[in-house]
């Protein structure tokens, strides 16, 4: 593999192919774990952590899988991820645990993973595939992280609340306040503001995709589940 | 005229399923399954130590150290409480003498059940509650946490009966405790919750603070 392809994995995973927005997967932790844009940051790292091993795993025994029992076994080495991740975390990184250790298991239930897994892993080495799992998690890090920050700005008025319990004291600085307390709109944090800023963001990226001139590529063209 | 049906699969142009895809499904999940176990025996002692360390230092917020000698989390009785629900209860001893218990109360909000630990002196006041595990709607239920605000703080002090038991409610129920703007049916439910878990205390104190 060139280094152009590996750019071009990298552009995919975080622009042109985004999972959640160009994609529209990974709808469920997308809407529901993004109250703030810390929470969103959060779990799409730990998706990303969960997504570069399992491509890199799958890509290794790519050629002893065989079609028919592709699907259970994929689904297998998720889980095992994502059960790996989550007691090492419990044991080693404890503080973030109990900040992120609820959304841990709901990775299983993400399709993105299992997407990547059909679409690249099974075919390519195993370089190539943990960079695909990896700047596709990393994308979907960022869509999270997009998603997260307006509600958290319109519903609550702030923006990175609580991130220094994630990341540690130092980053009390990343956190604000840019509107008053109590002038938020409070139904941007509840469900429907889910849905609200996730169909908006994914109509401003085919904005932004449409007047550079590229082709918008719709949801689901290039994936399985 | 007979025309064969050509809708249904033929047995002849079927491939006889192989055993070969159940034997290589087993091998991963017998290798994944390793994998896991080994993890489990890697992490067990540590996470143990965690959550041990998590209850220490939940106690530690609603039993002040100056009150007991001993450790807590190791003097424990279990009791049934008024709703036939097994609690684990904590006791602070100082020189051998009950001066406080400790024990998890449950109340609900407006998203299913708050966990809290409730911290009484053998006198019968609140030494301090704290929020353990909730679902409420983060900005505006949230504030019992108290790294959310100092709500959960006024309880401190108080007993049944300071204030009467009638104004142990929000405000706009008749009570003497604030709501938050917005949100009345979290705290509510706390207080409903300190509540039952002082009624607990009266109902059992003699059984919680004797020296055994």
């Amino acid at each position: 593999m060139s280094s152009s392809d590996y750019k071009t994995i990298a552009k995919d995973g975080l622009w042109d192919n985004n999972g959640v927005f160009s994609m529209l997967l990974g709808m469920c932790p997308a809407m529901a774990m993004t109250t703030s844009a810390t929470n969103g940051f959060g779990m799409g790292l730990a998706t990303a952590v969960v997504m570069a091993a399992s491509s890199f795993l799958v890509a290794i025994f790519r050629s002893r899988i065989t079609q028919e029992v592709r699907i259970p076994v994929f689904i297998l080495i998720v889980a095992a991820m994502v059960t790996v991740v989550d007691l090492a975390m419990n044991a080693w990184m404890h503080e973030l645990y109990k900040v992120l250790g609820l959304f841990i298991p709901l990775i299983v239930s993400n399709c993105l993973p299992l997407a990547r897994l059909e679409a690249f892993a099974a075919k390519q080495p195993a370089l190539p595939s943990f960079l695909d799992g990896l700047f596709m998690g990393l994308g979907f890090t960022i869509a999270l992280t997009a998603i997260g920050a307006v509600r958290e700005i319109v519903g609550n008025g702030t923006l990175f609340a609580d991130a220094s319990l994630l990341f540690g004291p130092s980053f009390k600085a990343i956190e604000l306040r840019l509107l008053p307390a109590d002038t938020g709109v409070l139904m941007m944090i509840l469900p429907p503001g889910g849905f609200l800023v996730t169909g908006l963001l994914v109509v401003v990226k085919r904005m932004v995709d449409l007047r550079a001139g590229k082709e918008i590529q719709m949801g689901g063209a290039h994936s399985v589940a | 005229m007979h025309t064969p049906d050509t809708l249904l699969p033929q047995p002849a142009a079927m491939k006889p399923p192989g055993l070969i895809h159940g034997v290589i499904l087993g091998c991963f999940c017998l290798g994944f399954g390793l994998l896991l176990a080994i993890t489990d025996r890697l992490t067990l002692d540590d996470i143990a130590a965690r959550a041990l360390e998590d209850r220490q230092n939940s106690l530690a917020q609603v039993i002040p150290s100056t009150i007991h000698d001993n450790d807590p989390v190791t003097d424990t009785l279990v009791m049934k409480n008024a709703h036939g629900r097994e609690i684990t209860v904590y006791r602070a001893r100082k020189a051998g003498t009950v001066t406080g218990v400790a024990y998890e109360i449950y109340g609900s909000g407006y998203a299913g059940e708050m966990k809290l630990m409730l911290g009484i002196a053998a006198d019968g006041r609140v030494l301090g509650v704290r929020v353990l595990a909730h679902k409420e709607t983060p900005g505006l239920g949230d504030k019992i946490e108290v790294k959310k605000g100092d709500w959960i703080l006024r309880f401190d002090g108080l007993s049944l009966g300071n204030p009467p038991a009638e104004r142990w409610k929000v405000k706009k129920d008749g009570g003497q405790f604030d709501q938050f703007a917005g949100a009345t049916i979290t705290p509510r439910g706390v207080l409903a919750a300190i509540r039952g878990g002082l009624d607990f205390f009266a109902a059992n104190k003699a059984a919680l603070t004797e020296t055994k």
